[in-house]
């Protein structure tokens, strides 16, 4: 018997909501920071099957996590689900406004323009001394649907919050793709030209892949915000960019379930590999990608594609 | 008047090392369609190595003057190995994959010697400042400046001139420029594009190794000093037009005299107005200044 995608994913969601209780605080953490970190990539990796690859996530993502702290901060805002809405929906206006722009470049120059974007954002919050500068600044723990938590507490409803949020947005993503604009996106990727000869718009497709990477990018920033209790301008740098590729890359863009998994592979081989040996993570994460670059072309996915390609009908 | 001189000069000093590093960055990408994350590894190896080098140097006593000999040859040294084991190791067996996966190859390789420095040289910093304090200083208009910095200036016009002949005026040049401008054609004309292809690769990785070989006597040497300079690069490289070396002098001119033009007037925006800059030319001239448009293929 095999499962649907969506089916799976609702398996999928109900045993990590109801193992909840059982996890240690450390896996508790690792966890909701890496489907936070699985909603950015998952957002890149619908723009990157439509062709674009941003090295700029990292400009929607700081920003969804600096909306969600100030709105904490100075708002007075402690709902995490508020929070979290709020920083998709300044990202997703800031890429939407952006987008005009980005929807007319391709490749090399996309990835270089996005770089430069988020660069930005990053030199204009170094600067920033009312903005902690590279310090950044602490959020206070969130509330949940208007009701005070204590701090473990908090952290747990945080997971479910965010476990909820990464699945549901894969469910809704995985529609996505087979809608006509998702189709068509692939078909871009494959030869644009003949797209618009076929009469779609190439650019409003891409201008909307594109709101959906930057809404992507801002949700999971503004939960890894809330995940960490603190911000800092590190968040829009171009490493924290490039780390986000590196895990589409890692997972595949054949699957939208593929960014869920390859975050917490990722997140895990980063703990573990800074908890064993703190000076060489680095050399270690960096094996494991040319490891995956070299045996596994089409991402950690295709162990699982594979196996689907070996059937007999 | 005496502030618009000093950022000219802050700003030719700072043009100097971008375009030393910016250099090999462009002239990878030229020939061989890799943006080279790794080109920051190479530019803290080449600083570490000359660091190290100098310290070895200084400790025996030898005359100061000798510094700058050893300096670059350290320099260069650690560049072509590390360059020639990357490219020989590494990237051989990736050609032909996706221009985005090699530039996560280059990032991976970018991890590792990230962490095989810290192996390497511990995670303390190096200090090699007798080079730099043995030049003094010179006073230009009523404002003392370092004369090490102001020799940057004339190695980097060196190294420009050295290039734009190579490239222009040379056999290997020119079967360089028609591998950059199309490789299928170059190949089948019977030139050996691997081999170009290693030699620009160590070259690049040279030049990256130099730009950090000649500011580590300027700065302290600790991890992590190659991030930073990588996106730099890009920038530089980016306004100017990826593979263009006329580009990047002009890239490194305009970042250079914004640069020093911030610092000046408005330091909270000194980060900003680089990327500014880098976001505005994208925006008019996504190819950059220097850059060829590539034709739209149906």
């Amino acid at each position: 018997m095999r499962l649907g995608t969506i089916p799976a994913l609702v398996v999928a969601l109900v045993a990590l909501v109801a193992l909840a209780p059982f996890l240690p605080a450390w896996a508790i953490f690792m966890l909701t920071v890496a489907f936070a970190k699985a909603l950015v990539v998952l957002g890149l990796v619908i723009m990157m099957r439509g062709g674009l690859v941003s090295f700029g996530q990292g400009l929607f993502y700081g920003l969804g996590a600096y909306s969600a702290g100030l709105a904490a901060n100075f708002l007075g805002v402690s709902d995490a689900i508020l929070l979290a809405l709020l920083g998709a929906i300044v990202a997703a206006v800031v890429g939407f406004l952006l987008g005009f722009v980005m929807a007319r470049y391709r490749e090399i120059f996309f990835a270089m323009l996005s770089l430069a974007l988020s660069m930005i954002l990053y030199g204009l919050l170094v600067r920033s001394v009312t903005l902690g500068s590279t310090d950044g600044f602490n959020l206070p723990p969130p509330s949940f649907l208007g009701i005070e938590v204590a701090a473990e507490e908090s952290r747990t409803l945080l997971y479910v919050t965010t476990v909820v949020l990464a699945f549901g947005c894969t469910m809704l993503l995985h529609r996505f793709i087979s809608s006509p604009a998702g189709v068509i996106s692939q078909a871009i990727l494959t030869n644009e030209i003949r797209v618009e000869y076929l009469g779609a718009s190439v650019t409003r497709v891409l201008h909307l892949v594109y709101v959906i990477g930057a809404s992507m990018a801002g949700l999971g920033g503004a939960l890894v915000a809330m995940a960490a209790g603190h911000i800092d301008p590190e968040l829009a740098y171009w490493t924290t960019s490039g780390e986000f590729v590196f895990v589409a890359i890692l997972s595949g863009t054949g699957h939208v379930a593929a960014p869920l998994l390859g975050m917490v592979i990722f997140e895990a081989i980063r703990s573990f590999a800074l908890q064993y040996s703190p000076y060489t993570w680095q050399m270690v994460v960096g094996i494991s990608m040319l490891a995956v670059i070299l045996f596994l072309p089409a991402g950690l996915w295709s162990l699982f594609s594979r196996k689907r390609a070996g059937d007999v009908r | 008047m005496q502030k618009l001189f000093a950022i000219l000069v802050d700003g030719t000093i700072y043009f100097s090392w971008l375009f030393i590093v910016s250099l090999g960055l462009t002239l990878t990408y030229g020939v061989m369609k890799i943006l080279n994350i790794a080109h920051g590894s190479f530019y803290a190896l080449g600083a570490y190595a000359a660091a190290s080098a100098i310290g070895a140097y200084i400790a025996g006593h030898y005359p100061v003057a000798g510094s700058y000999l050893v300096l670059l040859v350290a320099g260069l040294a650690a560049g072509a190995f590390f360059g020639f084991l990357v490219e020989r190791g590494l990237l051989r067996p990736m050609y032909g994959r996706d221009e985005i996966v090699l530039v996560l190859v280059t990032y991976s390789a970018f991890l590792i010697f990230e962490d095989l420095i810290k192996l390497i040289w511990g995670v303390n910093p190096y200090f090699a400042p007798e080079p730099y304090g043995y030049l003094g200083r010179v006073s230009i208009g009523g404002i003392a400046f370092a004369t090490y910095d102001l020799a940057m200036f004339g190695l980097a016009l060196v190294i420009g001139v050295l290039a734009y002949w190579a490239l222009n005026h040379t056999r290997r040049g020119k079967l360089l420029l028609a591998v950059i401008h199309d490789r299928e054609i170059s190949t089948a004309m019977g030139i050996n594009v691997g081999h170009m292809f290693t030699a620009t690769f160590v070259i690049g990785a040279m030049l990256g190794a130099l730009g950090g070989a000649v500011t580590a006597p300027s700065t302290s040497v600790a991890p992590g000093i190659g991030v930073d300079v990588i996106v730099l690069a890009f920038a530089v490289s980016v306004i100017g037009g990826l593979g263009s070396v006329v580009g990047a002098a002009v890239g490194a001119v305009i970042v250079g005299l914004a640069r020093a033009t911030a610092v000046h007037l408005m330091p909270e925006v000194e980060l900003f107005v680089i990327y500014a800059v880098m976001a505005a030319v994208l925006a008019v001239r996504p190819q950059g200044l220097f850059g060829r448009a590539a034709a739209r293929k149906i």
